[in-house]
C-alpha cells in the first residue's frame, strides 16, 4: 500500500493541481473504506435486522412487512412464567446473571486489588494468576468448569472421596440453579481483569492525599472507605460499563458450560436469538430479540461514549 | 507509578498499632490471596492433570491427584485421531484452520487500524469525531444484531463463488469459509484497532508531522518514516488483542463455519466435547481443550503486560 507514496517530482503543470488535490484528499481516501465498511456492515446490517424483525421471516428472510408481530409475541412471552417461555427464562436469567456477575466481579476485583496493593511479596506471580482466565476462550474454560461442576466427576465426587459424603452440588443439572453455575464461571473469567482495572486506579491515586489523611489520623479502613474508594469512582464506572456489556454479549459460556441447560433453562437472550434464528426457523422473532439486545446495550454505552468523546473534544 | 503505590501501602502499615496486629494482618492478607490463587488456578490445573491421565485413573482416582503414570496418549489422540462430528482425524486440521483465519485477519485489521488512527489524529477533517464515534460504537454492538444479514450476504457470495468456479474454474475465495471469517473478523475488529491506534497517536507530537510536511514529506512517507517506527508498543497490543479475540471467537465461527472441514478450533472443540456417542474420553477432551488454549496462553505468558494494556485500552475509552 505504501507504494502509492507520492514523492516523484511532478513536471507537468495541470498535474500539479491534481496532485495537490489528491494529496489533500488522501487522508480521507485512506479512511473511507473502513468508514464505509462500518456504515454498511454495522449500521446497514442493524437496519436490515430491524427490518427483518417486522416481517414474518421463518427459515428464510422474507421482505414483506407484516408489522410488529414478532415484538408482540416477545411481549406476550415476557409474562408467560408458568410454564416459562424460552424468552421469559432468557430475560430472567439475564437479570440474575447480569446482577450477580457485575456485582461479584466488582466486589471481588476491588478486594483483590486492595489486597495486592498492600506491598505484597510475589505480586508479580499472583497478578497473572488472577488474570489468565481472560486470555482463554469460554469454550476452553467451559470444558474445565463443566467437568469441575459435574456431580459424578468433579467437586462433589472429590469431596466424597475426602470423606464429606453428605456434600451435594448438582446445580449444573438443576434447571433452577444452572444459571448460577454460569455466574461462577463468568466471575472466574472476568474478575481478574476488573482487579487489574482497580489496581491501575489505586496506583494512580496521588500519594499526597493519602499522606494528608494519614496525618489526620485516619485508620486504614477509614482511609479506604472515605478516601480511596470514592476516588476510584471513574474506575467503577468503566468497570461497570465493561461488565454490563460483556454480560449482555455472553453467549459461548452458556453453550460450552451447559449446552443451554436442561430444557434451555440456562439460556440468555443471546442464546435465545441464536436458537430461534438458526435452529427453530423463527427468523423474525430472533431478529426482534437481537434488536432488544442492541437497544439494551445502547442505553448503557451511548451516554457513556458521548460523555467520553465530548470530554475529549474539550 | 509503583513507587507511589509502595509509599501509599507503606503508609497504611504505619497506621497499625503494635507489631502483633500487623503480623496478623499480613497473615490474613496472604491467606486470602493464596485461597483466591487456588480458585483461579484450579480449573487449569484439573484440565492439565486430567489430560495426562488414563481413563482408568480418571474413573477411579481423585480429580486433583497428579497422574500416577503420565501418558501423552490423550494429547496424541486429541491431535490426530479424535472424532469431530463424523470425521475422526483429530483436531489438527481445525487448529490450522484457526491459524489460517487468525493471521490474515489480525494483519489486515491492524494495518487498517493504524492508518485510520493516523488519519483521525494527524489529518483531521470536519466531522472526524463523528466518524470515530460511529466506528467506536461498532465495538460494543451485540453481534447478534448483524449476524443474520451477514449470513445472507455470505450466502450470496458463496453462490457467486460457485458461478465463478463454473465459469473460470477458480472461485477467487468467494464462498470459502476461512476467507469469510477473515472478512467478518476484519470488519468487526476495525473499531477496536482504530481505537487503539487513535488513542496512541493522539499523544504523538503533531509538530513532528507538520515539520515533516513542511520538508515535503507526503502522507504515506510520514506514516512510514515517522509514525510506524515509534508504534511498536501499540502494534504489539493490537496484535495480541486481536489474536486473542479472533482465536477465541465462537459466535461467528459457529454461525458461518459451524460444520464441515473449515471449522475453526473453538467450534471443533465444542463438537469434540459434546459428542455423546460411546464412552466420553475426558482425558482426550481435556487435551483438546489444552491444545485450543495453548496459543493464547503462550501469548499471555510471553507478553502478558501488553495483553493487559490492550484490555485496558479497550475498556477505558476516550
Amino acid at each position: 500500500m505504501s507504494s502509492i507514496a507520492t514523492t516523484q517530482p511532478v513536471s507537468a503543470r495541470p498535474a500539479v493541481s491534481f496532485r495537490t488535490r489528491l494529496q489533500d484528499a488522501l487522508p480521507r481516501i485512506v479512511l473511507a473504506p473502513s468508514f464505509a465498511i462500518t456504515l454498511v456492515f454495522v449500521y446497514g446490517f442493524i437496519l436490515w435486522t430491524v427490518y427483518l424483525s417486522f416481517t414474518n421471516s421463518k427459515t428464510f428472510p422474507s421482505y414483506d412487512l407484516t408489522g410488529p408481530r414478532a415484538y408482540e409475541r416477545l411481549w406476550r412471552w415476557t409474562f408467560e412464567s408458568d410454564p416459562p417461555s424460552s424468552w421469559y427464562t432468557s430475560i430472567v436469567n439475564m437479570g440474575i446473571f447480569g446482577f450477580l456477575y457485575i456485582f461479584i466481579c466488582l466486589a471481588l476485583g476491588l478486594l483483590l486489588a486492595i489486597l495486592l496493593d498492600q506491598k505484597i511479596r510475589g505480586e508479580g506471580v499472583l497478578r497473572p494468576i488472577f488474570l489468565y482466565p481472560m486470555a482463554l476462550s469460554f469454550i476452553v474454560t467451559g470444558v474445565a468448569w463443566k467437568w469441575f461442576l459435574d456431580p459424578g466427576l468433579g467437586l462433589e465426587q472429590t469431596l466424597h472421596q475426602f470423606g464429606w459424603t453428605s456434600f451435594h452440588f448438582d446445580w449444573i443439572k438443576n434447571k433452577d440453579f444452572v444459571i448460577y453455575t454460569v455466574v461462577i464461571a463468568g466471575v472466574w473469567q472476568a474478575s481478574g481483569f476488573i482487579m487489574a482495572m482497580f489496581l491501575a486506579g489505586l496506583r494512580g491515586i496521588d500519594s499526597e492525599i493519602m499522606k494528608a489523611a494519614q496525618i489526620d489520623g485516619a485508620s486504614p479502613f477509614q482511609l479506604y472507605r472515605r478516601i480511596i474508594i470514592p476516588l476510584l469512582r471513574p474506575v467503577f464506572l468503566s468497570a461497570f460499563i465493561v461488565l454490563a456489556h460483556m454480560a449482555i454479549k455472553s453467549y459461548d459460556l452458556v453453550v460450552a458450560l451447559t449446552s443451554g441447560g436442561p430444557g434451555g433453562s440456562a439460556w440468555l437472550p443471546s442464546n435465545f436469538m441464536y436458537e430461534y434464528t438458526f435452529k427453530r426457523n423463527e427468523m423474525a422473532v430472533g431478529s426482534a430479540s437481537a434488536v432488544i439486545m442492541l437497544m439494551t446495550i445502547s442505553a448503557i454505552i451511548v451516554p457513556y461514549l458521548y460523555s467520553e468523546l465530548k470530554e475529549k473534544a474539550r | 507509578m509503583s513507587s507511589v503505590a509502595s509509599s501509599a501501602a507503606g503508609l497504611a502499615h504505619h497506621a497499625h498499632p503494635g507489631n502483633r496486629g500487623r503480623w496478623i494482618n499480613r497473615v490474613v492478607i496472604y491467606s486470602l490471596l493464596l485461597i483466591f490463587a487456588i480458585f483461579y488456578l484450579a480449573p487449569l490445573f484439573v484440565m492439565l492433570v486430567t489430560s495426562f491421565k488414563t481413563m482408568d485413573e480418571i474413573q477411579n482416582g481423585n480429580m486433583l491427584a497428579l497422574p500416577q503414570s503420565p501418558t501423552f496418549e490423550p494429547w496424541v489422540k486429541a491431535w490426530g485421531e479424535t472424532c469431530v462430528g463424523l470425521t475422526c482425524a483429530g483436531i489438527k486440521g481445525y487448529f490450522w484452520n484457526s491459524i489460517k483465519m487468525v493471521v490474515p485477519a489480525v494483519a489486515i485489521s491492524t494495518i487498517l487500524g493504524a492508518l485510520n488512527g493516523y488519519v483521525l489524529t494527524k489529518w483531521r477533517f470536519p466531522g472526524h469525531t463523528l466518524v470515530f464515534g460511529l466506528m467506536l460504537f461498532a465495538c460494543f454492538i451485540p453481534f447478534q444484531s448483524v449476524l443474520l444479514p451477514m449470513a445472507t450476504i455470505l450466502g450470496s457470495l458463496g453462490r457467486f463463488g460457485v458461478t465463478l468456479q463454473d465459469a473460470t474454474g477458480f472461485s477467487f475465495g468467494f464462498g470459502n469459509s476461512t476467507v469469510n471469517l477473515v472478512f467478518v473478523h476484519v470488519v468487526y475488529g476495525l473499531g477496536f484497532t482504530t481505537l487503539f491506534f487513535r488513542n496512541y497517536y493522539e499523544a504523538f507530537p503533531t509538530e513532528l508531522v507538520r515539520a515533516a510536511q513542511v520538508d515535503g514529506a507526503g502522507f504515506f512517507q510520514i506514516f512510514r518514516r515517522i509514525m510506524l517506527p515509534s508504534s511498536l508498543p501499540i502494534i504489539v497490543v493490537t496484535v495480541i488483542y486481536q489474536f486473542t479475540n479472533i482465536w477465541n471467537d465462537f459466535l461467528f465461527a459457529s454461525a458461518y463455519a459451524g460444520t464441515g472441514d473449515a471449522m475453526p478450533m473453538t467450534v471443533a472443540l465444542n463438537n469434540v466435547v459434546n459428542t455423546s456417542t460411546g464412552v466420553v474420553e475426558y482425558n482426550v477432551n481435556m487435551a483438546a481443550a489444552m491444545i485450543a488454549a495453548v496459543p493464547t496462553l503462550l501469548v499471555y505468558i510471553l507478553a502478558g503486560r501488553y495483553f493487559v494494556r490492550g484490555l485496558m485500552a479497550g475498556a477505558v475509552k476516550g
